[in-house]
């Protein structure tokens, strides 16, 4: 437990993405099965414990420490886990401060040599033994069952707490908890409360932990997504195959998911090189890349699953989809599509279907207020056949063909846009009502140009597949605070907060509407840089007050893909995918956008979603 | 009276100051040959006396040269320990416990998530980083007065032999270090080095460099920092720290516990940082405490001599 609690530590405070990939596949290197396993389901969200709550860590700590000196600590350090993992009593009697005071060197210093605080407090005022608040009576209670502190007991694997879990009730647990807390050190210990509740939150992606694993044996991180939904914890088939000790993992999981295939931004300068005869285009839908699939099991059951574009099983949030695709009399198929709300057979934006994202209870009035939809773009198999080497023109076809069979309400074709031309295509993508996306104009965000022959590749090959979005929303606005980035950018102020005019008590005033970290190039975050490190009036922490008046201050044209009503900011508008497109030297601030203008367009954007 | 020579204690522009040689010495370093109208050393363990008042200095096991200084008059003895730690540290005079009827205490780590674990281990971490990432620099954030030296030194111990870099903000302070006897290994400057001839190596930095400009000249440079604040991940997340190491010149928060019930005194002052929580430890145990509720003092780093001049350099 406590190599990975170090793994999760390094991980937390680590911004780069190779150097995290580093750090994983050096440990799964040296960590033995099936250690190393668990260490990768955790990572990747194949674990949960039910019973495991907040409130019960809070009563585990309360039990041990004085309540005052617990709430001063949490309004401190701010996590709850991390508050308990730090104060947690120790239980040895003694001390373990592991170097005792040293003999003072000669030369160094003026004085005599001291007695340590803890030599003297025993033999001047005799204190009780630990310094701690409270004494840990919780921990006595146990008795007979296993002595703590005295035999100094190995910390816990994090196979034994993986496995322990799994079975222990809910009566049981604090107990086991508590003990485990005892054994821990501090960082083991913020380790496991993270890793219980579930909450860890260190910036891995179950994609990067894969990766890492792959690269254990220099492996295509796509061939570990391929039979991942096969294997289950601790995954020894799957080391055993990376470190060159067996065959192949076969995936006999009915419904595997298949790395999905995707687009490049295109640019203008593409259109030159492209023959629009060569490409099918259709709309760019503003919901989410799902693959649906389903199969057999061993029994002849059919089994259906959702994917989300990593990977990520996503079922669980959409049941009202899944009857949907027991097809009977297919043994099996997977379809690549988008998932969207649909209200009265029209397409909602994006800022709809979000309710129904990353809900772990999906309630009968969610699914009637939010219809979910399946559009489908690609059929990437059929029964027993893997369709992804065709031609897209061909499993196009057989899409077609499919949807029409399978005749359900839920699950419906994406339709192709017709052009003959770029400047045909180029109108559609700028009026996509009046190009027959119609009513559903507003959740379109673009186009897609797919190659009538292109297989089905995973990633991002060149030249199959181009996206081009349509362009995005404008704003000027004026950078009010800046903040250092992470990693490569720490020198540098890479972090803008930026606001729009509106009139409030004092008149005229800035208000927060957003903020960017990227869009500018690496000589444009100079001179911004430059402007921030001249022009900070004040300065809060790792934030810098930069100066924003009508007549001084610096102008950040502000692209954005949408707007949404948020009450958690001040503005009351939140937006999507912000990004600095351009700096506007030549704006004085006064002449910067004004809240009215968004509250404008939110209106366009929502005014028939309120639910 | 000045404990150490850390500038949110020690302050130029006194009539008249008593405190160790090496303090003196610091103070002089810091502020010029100005500091202090007159100036007088004393040594640890001597006694001065000042009518019916005598004077006594004891080590603060802080920094180099610091102090915890005992008042006593008739019956009554008050110490103020100024910053104090009792954990080990190769450059400076071990902490000593003085009984006492008033201990003036400082609360920088006083708070119970507050407990640092043995610094041999966070300078192994920082090793293994070094063997992780060899093609990248690391730079070790700590404060230019005793932390600096005593990480330096605990390389050393950990059997670091390699050439070790310095910011130039830190210099003069280290180099004074090494005059008192202090063994800290070849030391190098890191301006002009070439920075591939960088990589692989450790450079030790104040901590507001750490994050400036300053840290382009190092090749994709792991950002490190020693202190007892690291303990707290948003600390360390919010400083943009990748490798946060706990080590403190402070007691924590048992060696405060501790240090108070060792002292024997029935009535504590607390001062420079989290006050009241140890006020309320005080109070449960039965002994009378109050804040001081100094203005402006506190965390050194704020008043850590700025690196200004030396950020473009």
């Amino acid at each position: 437990m406590n190599r990975f609690a170090e793994l999760l530590d390094r991980l937390a405070y680590e911004p780069g993405r190779n150097n995290k990939l580093r750090l994983l596949t050096a440990y799964f290197r040296e960590t033995d099965d099936p250690d190393r396993g668990y260490a990768l389901a955790a990572l990747t969200g194949a674990l949960s414990f039910k019973h495991a709550k907040p409130g019960l860590i809070r009563d585990l700590i309360t039990d041990r420490a004085d309540p005052v000196l617990f709430g001063l600590s949490y309004d401190y350090v701010g996590d709850l886990s991390e508050t308990v993992a730090l104060m947690w009593p120790k239980v040895s009697a003694s001390h373990d401060r592991s170097s005792p005071l040293p003999p003072r060197s000669g030369g160094e210093g003026s004085g005599v040599g001291g007695v340590s605080a803890r030599t003297a407090a025993s033999a001047i005022a005799a204190p009780p033994p630990t310094p701690d608040p409270s004494p840990p009576r919780a921990l006595r209670v146990e008795g007979g069952e296993k002595t703590i502190g005295h035999n100094n007991p190995p910390p816990p694997t994090l196979s034994e707490v993986v496995t322990t879990l799994r079975t222990l009730g809910k009566t049981e647990l604090p107990r086991q908890l508590a003990r485990w807390l005892d054994e821990l050190d501090e960082t083991g210990r913020w380790a496991l409360l993270k890793l219980v509740t579930g909450a860890m939150r260190i910036g891995i992606s179950a994609r990067l932990a894969k990766t890492a694993a792959a690269n254990l044996g220099d492996k295509d991180a796509h061939d570990v997504e391929l039979m991942w939904p096969g294997l289950s914890p601790p995954y020894l088939d799957l080391f055993a195959w990376l470190e060159g000790r067996s065959e192949k993992p076969v995936n006999r999981d009915p419904t595997p998911f298949r790395p999905v295939m995707l687009a490049h931004a295109i640019e203008d300068a593409d259109f030159a090189n492209l023959d629009p005869a060569d490409f099918i285009a259709e709309w760019k839908w503003d919901g989410i890349r799902v693959q649906a699939v389903s199969g057999r099991d061993e029994r002849g059951h059919i089994q259906a699953r959702l994917y989300s574009r990593t990977g990520e099983d996503i079922t669980g949030s959409f049941p009202d989809l899944v009857p949907s695709l027991h097809l009977q009399g297919s043994s099996s198929f997977a379809i690549d599509g988008e998932l969207l709300v649909l209200r009265e057979g029209r397409v909602q934006t994006f800022n709809v279907l979000q309710q129904r994202l990353n809900r772990k209870v999906v309630s009968p009035k969610l699914i009637k207020e939010y219809p979910i939809h399946l559009r489908a773009y690609d059929l990437l198999g059929d029964d027993e056949n893997d369709l992804r080497e065709l031609p897209f023109i061909e499993r196009r076809a057989r899409l077609e063909a499919f949807i029409k069979k399978l005749d359900d309400a839920r699950i419906d074709l994406s339709p192709t846009v017709a052009f003959d031309s770029w400047d045909q295509l180029t109108a559609a993508r700028a009026d996509p009502a009046q190009a027959g996306a119609g009513e559903d104009a507003d959740a379109v965000e673009g186009v897609m140009l797919k190659r009538r022959d292109a297989a089905y590749l995973p990633g991002r090959p060149k030249g199959q597949w181009w996206k081009w979005k349509r362009d995005p929303h404008l704003i000027d606005a004026v950078l009010m605070y800046a903040q250092r980035g992470h990693g490569k950018r720490s020198s540098y102020y890479s972090d803008y907060t930026f606001g729009v005019w509106t009139s409030g008590e004092d008149g005229e005033q800035l208000v927060p509407v957003g903020k960017a970290y990227f869009g500018f190039t690496d000589e444009e975050l100079l001179q911004i840089d430059r402007f921030v490190r001249r022009n900070t009036t004040e300065k809060f922490g790792p934030v810098r007050h930069v100066v924003h008046e009508p007549d001084q201050g610096l102008v950040l044209e502000v692209a954005f893909e949408g707007l949404a009503r948020s009450p958690r900011h001040k503005s009351g508008v939140a937006m999507r995918f912000p990004r600095i497109s351009r700096l506007r030297w030549d704006k004085p601030p006064r002449e910067a956008d004004r809240l009215e203008t968004l509250e404008r367009m939110l209106k366009s954007e929502t005014g028939i979603t309120a639910p | 009276m000045i404990t150490h020579g850390h500038s949110d204690h020690a302050r130029p522009g006194h009539g008249a100051v008593l405190a160790t040689q090496e303090t003196l010495d610091m103070m002089r370093l810091r502020y010029g040959d100005n500091f202090a109208g007159s100036t007088q050393a004393i040594a640890y363990g001597e006694e001065l006396r000042l009518g019916d008042v005598k004077i006594k200095f004891h080590p603060a096991g802080h920094v180099l040269g610091s102090a915890q200084i005992a008042v006593t008059c008739k019956d009554t003895c008050i110490v103020a320990s100024g910053d104090y730690k009792d954990a080990s540290d190769p450059t400076c005079t071990p902490f000593e416990v003085v009984p006492c009827d008033v201990f003036i205490t400082e609360a920088t780590f006083g708070l119970p998530v507050f407990r640092h674990g043995n610094a041999a281990d966070e300078v192994k971490k920082l090793l293994a980083s070094v063997t992780l990432f060899p093609e990248r620099a690391h730079l070790v954030g700590a404060y230019s007065l005793g932390k600096a030296q005593r990480v330096i030194a605990l390389l050393r111990e950990a059997g670091y032999d390699a050439p070790i870099y310095l910011h130039g903000a830190m210099e003069a302070i280290t180099h004074y270090y090494q005059s008192r006897g202090v063994a800290l290994g070849e030391l190098r400057p890191a301006k002009g080095v070439k920075k591939a001839d960088l990589a692989g190596t450790i450079t030790l930095a104040p901590p507001s460099a750490t994050s400036d400009i300053w840290t382009r000249r190092f090749p994709d440079p792991v950002t490190a920092f020693a202190s007892g604040w690291m303990r707290v991940r948003a600390r360390a997340r919010q400083r943009g720290i990748e490798l946060p190491l706990v080590i403190s010149d402070h007691a924590d928060w048992d060696g405060l516990t501790a240090t108070i019930e060792a002292t024997g005194a029935g009535e504590i002052w607390v001062t420079h940082g989290q006050e009241d929580a140890l006020v309320h430890w005080c109070k449960t145990k039965g002994l009378a405490a109050r804040p001081l509720d100094l203005v402006g003092y506190g965390d050194e780093d704020e008043h850590e001599p700025p690196p200004a001049n030396e950020a473009e350099a």
